[in-house]
C-alpha cells in the first residue's frame, strides 16, 4: 500500500513555505495533513498551482466542522505529473458566517461539490454561479453534517447505543416520531406557515439573456426528464431547456435517494461503516469495502497479509465486469435494445454474484472486507469455480457481445460523435474512470498510484481518444479484458495463508488521530473515502468521494446541442448509480 | 455493407433463443409440475446456456453455506441451554442497532449469563453478518430463512427468543464447515482448560499453549466438558438447578386471574374505543385502529402479551423464581396469542417447553426437508 499524499515539508520561515516565493502569504502553514491556505489568497492560488505547476485535476473537495473553524478541504492531483498529490486547507473562524471564493473558475469540477459543501455544511463560496443546495431539498433548513446538527430519530451522539444492553430499553422510531420533541425548529420557523422556494432555472432558461437571431421567435421550453423515469437509472431529474428538440441547458437534480451516508457513517463505529458502504454503488459493493477499509488501514497503518490482498484484487476485479456488464446493458436499454443486451449481461452477473455470495454470505451486500484483510477464507471449490468462469465463460460472453453489439449500425449511428467531451474538458470537470479514459486521458488509478498490490499485475490501461459515447462503450468493453488479464494473475499467484493480521478478531478498532484519503479506481471511477480520526471509535469526520456524482458534472456540457433523444444515451454513457450519487 | 453488424448480432440473439428454449425444456418435469427442486447453477458455469431462470417458488436456488439472512440464537439441543451469555457484543457491533438484550438476574438480582429477553428488529437488520461474526460464544448465527414475509411490522417482525432459538443440531446441519471448524476450536480450548486445571499440569499446559498447533485430536479430558460446549456449558448446571418450577395451585390461580382480569379489561376498552370511531372498520382486519395500523384482534392479542408479561414479572418478583413459570403458562393460555407468536414471556423453560420448542424446530426441519426432497404437492405455506 502507497500512501497517496505526504505532504510534510518542514520550513521555519514563512516565505521559506511552498508557493510563498510566487504568491507571498498565500500558505499560512504547512500541517501534516496539507497546506492551509489564506482564504483571501485561494483563487490566486489556485491559478497559480494550475497553470504553472500543473495541478489540474481537482479530485476532492469536502469539509470538516472543527470545534473553532469549519475546514475546507481541496486534494489536487496533475494528470500529467501523477505522483504528487496536495491538499489545500482552508479554515474559516467565522463560524456564523463561513465564506471563501469558489474555485469554480479554475476547476469547474468544484461545481457540485461546492453545492455539496454549502449544502451540507453551509459554507457559501463567493463566486459559485448556482450555489444552491444539491443533495438535501430546497428549504431544508440546517446543515446536516455540522456536529451540532440532530436529525430527526436522533438517539444518541454516537453507536452503539447505550441503552440495547443490558436493560433493553428499546425506543420504537415510531415513537420517536420527527415532529415531536426531538426537533429543534429554527427561532421565527413556523412548520404551517412554510412554503417550499421555487426554484427558478433562469440560468438555464436564459432568462437573462436577450433574444438573439433573426427568424421565428421561439421560446425554450423547460422539460423536466425525470425523476421517474425509466432512462434515469433510478430517480434522478434533468431539468432540460429545449429549443425545439435541441438541449441548450440542463440543470441535474438529485438527492432523492439521499440518505444522510455521511452522518450515518459519523454516528457509527469505523467497523459499522462497513455494510453501509455496500449500499453505495449497491452494483459494486466489493470496491467500495475495498476503498474504505483502505482508507482506515492508511490511519491505523496495518499489514495486510499476502492472501487477502489477492483476495480483494480477485473481488475487486470481478466487480468491474459486473459493472461494466450492467454499464453496457443499460446503455443499450436506453438506445431501444429493451433488455436484450441487459439480460445477457445480468445473466453473466449472475454467476460472479454466485461466487460473491459463496464467499462472502450475500449476493450485492457482500460487507466482506475488514481492517486489516477480509472476513472469512475463500470456502473450498471456490477458486476452481472462479478460474472457470475466467478462463472459459467470460471471454467467450465478452466476445458474445463484441459481436451482438460493437458492429450494429444502428449503434454506431447514435453513439458515434454524441456527447463529446474532449481531453481538456473531461480534465477540467474531474472526469474520473472510464469517462476520462475514453477522451483519451490515460488515467488509471491501479497504474499511476498502485493501491494494495496491483503494481504486480500485467495490464493496460485502455484509453480512446474520440471522448463520445461510442467511446465511453469501447473502453468499458476492453476494461473488462483487462480484469480478466488480472484475475487469471490473481488467480495463478493467490498464495495460501491467513487472511487477516495475527491477533483476535477486533470489533473496536483503534484508529489513531489523523486523517487519510484513499482513491481507488472503481468500475465507475476514482473512488475516493476521506477519514478523519480523533482517536475516538467513531470517525469525526467521513466523506465519500462519489465518482458518478462528480461525474454528472460535465453532464450539460456533453449534451448541451445535441437532441433530446441523444440525451438518454450521453446520459446513460455516464454509468451512474444513485445510490453514490445521493448517498 | 451496411447491416452486416445488425445481421451478426442477431445471429447471436437466435443462438441465446433456442438455448433458451433447449435449457427449459430440460427442465420440465419439474419446473412446470409444481414440484420443489433445488438448482444449483454453481456447477459446470461454461457449459450452461441460454438465459437460464430460477423459477421460483417452484424452483429454488441451492444456498451456499455462507448464506446469510436474519440471525438465529443457538441453544444446546439436549439440554436447552442457550449458548448466549448475554454479553451483549452482538448488540454492540449491530450497525443498525437492531439487537437489544434484558440480561438475566437471579433471584438475588445479581445478573447472570443469560438473556431474559433478547430481540431482533427483522424489519431494520440489514442482513451484514457482524453479530454472528463477533460472538465470542458462538450463540448467535445467521439463519438460512428469507422468506420472513410478515402483513404487520409491529407484533410479526421483532423476533424474540421465540422465534430466534434453534437448536445446535439444526446449525450443524445448516452450516456444516463453519460448524466442524468451531466444534474443533472448542475442543482445543476444552483440551487447553482441562490441561490446565489439571493438578500438577502447569508446565504443560504452558507448553501446550506455547505450541499452538498441537493436536488438537487428543483431548484428554474432553468428554467431562459435555459436548464441547465451551463456556456456556459452565452454565448449565447452574440453570439447571436454578429452581423447582412446581407452582403451588394458588399462585397460579392469582397469576392467572390477574392476567385475564387485565386481558378482559384491556379488550373492552379497545373494542369500545375502536367502535366508537370506526364501527365498520373494526370488523376487517386491517382497520387502521391506531398508530400502527393493528387490527382490533391483534392489539387485544397484543396487549394480552404484554399484561401477562407483566403478570408474570410481578409474580416473579413477589414469588421468585417460581412464580415466573406460572406467568409464561399463563400467557401460554391466551389463545390468540398461542396462535400467532408463542408468548414472549421471561426466560425460563421447563423441561416441557424445551421438549415442545425443540418439537416444533424438528417438525420445522422435517417439513422443510421434505418438501426440499420431493413433494408430489406444492405446499401452499411456508
Amino acid at each position: 500500500m502507497t500512501a497517496a499524499i505526504d505532504v510534510t515539508i518542514e520550513a521555519p520561515a514563512r516565505e521559506a513555505l511552498p508557493f510563498n516565493d510566487a504568491l507571498p502569504g498565500a500558505v499560512l502553514e504547512v500541517t501534516k495533513n496539507g497546506l492551509v491556505v489564506a482564504p483571501a489568497r485561494l483563487l490566486e492560488l489556485a491559478t497559480y498551482l494550475k497553470t504553472r505547476q500543473g495541478y489540474d485535476y481537482l479530485s476532492m473537495v469536502t469539509s470538516v466542522d472543527w470545534p473553532d473553524y469549519f475546514e475546507v478541504v481541496y486534494y489536487l492531483f496533475g494528470v500529467a505529473k501523477p505522483k504528487d498529490g496536495l491538499v489545500l486547507k482552508v479554515r474559516l473562524t467565522d463560524k456564523a458566517n463561513p465564506e471563501l471564493p469558489s474555485v469554480i473558475s479554475v476547476w469547474p469540477g468544484a461545481d457540485f461539490q461546492e453545492r455539496e459543501v454549502y449544502d451540507m455544511m453551509g459554507i457559501r463560496f463567493k463566486g459559485h454561479p448556482n450555489l444552491r443546495r444539491i443533495l438535501l431539498w430546497e428549504g431544508f433548513e440546517g446543515y446536516p453534517l455540522r456536529k451540532d446538527f440532530r436529525e430527526p430519530y436522533y438517539e444518541e451522539e454516537t453507536k452503539p447505543l447505550k441503552s440495547r444492553h443490558p436493560d433493553g430499553k428499546h425506543l420504537w422510531a415510531e415513537d420517536r416520531v420527527p415532529w415531536h420533541d426531538n426537533v429543534q425548529y429554527p427561532e421565527a420557523w413556523d412548520p404551517d406557515m412554510w412554503t417550499q422556494p421555487q426554484v427558478q432555472y433562469r440560468r438555464i432558461m436564459g432568462a437573462d439573456e436577450p433574444m438573439v437571431g433573426s427568424g421565428i421567435q421561439t421560446q425554450r421550453v423547460l422539460v423536466n426528464m425525470g425523476p421517474q423515469h425509466p432512462s434515469t437509472h433510478g430517480v434522478f431529474r434533468m431539468v432540460v431547456a429545449l429549443e425545439g428538440e435541441t438541449v441548450v441547458g440542463l440543470e441535474p437534480e438529485m438527492g432523492y435517494l439521499h440518505r444522510c451516508h455521511e452522518k450515518i457513517g459519523e454516528r457509527n463505529t469505523y467497523l459499522m461503516n462497513i455494510p453501509f458502504t455496500d449500499r453505495l454503488d449497491y452494483i459494486s459493493s466489493m470496491s467500495n469495502n475495498l476503498g474504505y477499509v483502505l482508507a482506515v488501514e492508511k490511519l491505523m497503518g496495518l499489514q495486510i497479509p499476502e492472501r487477502a490482498d489477492y483476495i480483494r484484487v480477485i473481488m475487486a476485479e470481478f466487480t468491474r465486469i459486473v459493472s461494466h456488464l450492467i454499464a453496457i446493458g443499460f446503455l443499450f436499454n436506453d438506445l431501444g435494445a429493451y433488455f436484450t443486451p441487459a439480460l445477457y449481461g445480468l445473466r453473466e452477473r449472475e454467476l460472479v454474484l454466485d461466487l460473491f455470495e459463496a464467499a462472502s454470505g450475500s449476493r450485492m451486500m457482500c460487507n466482506y472486507m475488514r481492517f486489516g484483510g477480509v472476513a472469512a477464507d475463500l470456502p473450498a471449490g471456490w477458486v476452481e469455480r472462479a478460474r472457470e468462469l475466467v478462463n472459459n465463460r467470460m471471454p467467450r460472453v465478452i466476445e458474445e457481445f463484441e459481436q451482438l453489439l460493437s458492429g450494429n449500425e444502428i449503434f454506431l449511428m447514435r453513439t458515434k460523435g454524441i456527447g463529446l467531451l474532449s481531453a481538456r474538458q473531461a480534465i477540467a470537470t474531474s472526469m474520473a474512470g472510464p469517462m476520462l479514459r475514453a477522451s483519451g486521458v490515460p488515467y488509471d488509478l491501479r497504474r499511476i498510484q498502485p493501491y494494495s498490490i496491483y503494481d504486480r499485475f500485467d495490464f493496460d490501461v485502455v484509453t480512446r481518444p474520440e471522448g463520445d459515447v461510442w467511446a465511453r462503450f469501447m473502453v468499458r468493453m476492453e476494461e473488462m479484458r483487462q480484469s480478466l488479464r488480472i484475475l487469471k494473475q490473481a488467480l495463478d499467484g493467490l498464495p495460501e495463508g491467513p487472511i487477516m493480521p495475527p491477533g483476535k478478531k477486533q470489533y473496536q478498532v483503534r484508529v489513531p488521530a489523523g486523517e487519510a484519503y484513499s482513491r481507488i479506481e472503481g468500475p465507475k471511477g476514482e473512488l475516493g473515502f476521506f477519514v478523519v480520526s480523533d482517536g475516538k471509535p467513531n470517525p469525526y469526520r467521513y466523506h465519500v468521494r462519489a465518482p458518478t456524482f462528480i461525474n454528472l458534472t460535465s453532464l450539460e456540457q456533453m449534451s448541451v446541442g445535441s437532441k433530446i433523444a441523444d440525451l438518454i444515451v450521453v446520459f446513460g454513457a455516464v454509468d451512474i448509480v444513485l445510490g453514490e450519487v445521493d448517498r | 455493407m451496411f447491416g452486416t453488424g445488425i445481421i451478426k448480432g442477431l445471429v447471436v440473439t437466435i443462438k441465446e433463443f433456442v438455448e433458451t428454449y433447449v435449457d427449459d425444456v430440460k427442465k420440465i418435469p419439474s419446473r412446470y409440475r409444481g414440484g420443489r427442486e433445488v438448482i444449483d447453477q454453481t456447477q459446470n458455469l461454461s457449459e450452461q446456456s441460454g438465459l437460464f431462470t430460477i423459477q421460483y417458488p417452484e424452483e429454488r436456488r441451492k444456498l451456499p453455506e455462507r448464506f446469510r439472512y436474519i440471525p438465529m440464537l443457538i441453544y444446546q439441543a439436549e439440554t436447552g441451554e442457550d449458548l448466549c451469555t448475554a454479553c451483549g457484543i452482538c448488540a454492540k457491533v449491530c450497525p443498525p442497532q437492531c439487537i437489544w438484550i434484558v440480561r438475566d438476574k437471579d433471584e438475588k438480582g445479581k445478573p447472570v449469563t443469560r438473556p431474559a429477553e433478547f430481540w431482533i428488529d427483522a424489519s431494520i437488520c440489514m442482513n451484514c453478518g457482524l453479530c454472528a461474526e463477533f460472538c465470542p460464544f458462538d450463540a448467535i448465527k445467521m439463519n438460512h430463512d428469507f422468506e420472513i414475509t410478515a402483513y404487520e411490522r409491529m407484533p410479526h417482525l421483532v423476533y424474540g427468543l421465540n422465534e430466534l432459538r434453534v437448536p445446535h443440531t439444526y446449525y450443524a446441519k445448516l452450516r456444516p464447515t463453519d460448524y466442524a471448524a468451531e466444534e474443533a476450536a472448542r475442543a482445543e480450548e476444552a483440551a487447553r482448560k482441562a490441561a490446565a486445571r489439571a493438578p500438577g499440569a502447569r508446565t504443560a499446559a504452558i507448553a501446550a499453549a506455547a505450541r499452538p498447533a498441537a493436536p488438537p485430536a487428543t483431548p484428554p479430558q474432553a468428554p467431562a466438558t459435555d459436548g464441547a460446549a465451551g463456556d456456556a456449558s459452565a452454565t448449565a448446571p447452574s440453570a439447571a438447578a436454578a429452581g423447582p418450577r412446581k407452582l403451588s395451585p394458588e399462585e397460579m390461580e392469582r397469576v392467572k386471574a390477574e392476567a385475564t382480569a387485565r386481558r378482559a379489561a384491556k379488550a373492552a376498552e379497545v373494542g369500545a374505543t375502536a367502535g366508537a370511531e370506526t364501527p365498520t372498520a373494526a370488523q376487517t382486519p386491517s382497520a387502521p385502529a391506531g398508530p400502527r395500523k393493528l387490527s382490533p384482534e391483534e392489539v387485544e392479542r397484543l396487549r394480552a402479551e404484554a399484561a401477562a408479561k407483566r403478570a408474570a414479572k410481578a409474580a416473579q418478583e413477589s414469588a421468585p423464581p417460581a412464580a415466573a413459570e406460572a406467568g409464561a403458562s399463563a400467557a401460554a393460555q391466551t389463545p390468540a396469542a398461542e396462535q400467532v407468536a408463542p408468548p414472549a414471556g421471561p426466560r425460563k423453560l421447563s423441561p416441557e417447553e424445551v421438549a415442545r420448542l425443540r418439537a416444533e424446530a424438528a417438525a420445522k426441519r422435517a417439513a422443510k426437508a421434505a418438501a426440499d426432497a420431493e413433494a408430489p404437492k406444492p405446499d401452499g405455506e411456508k
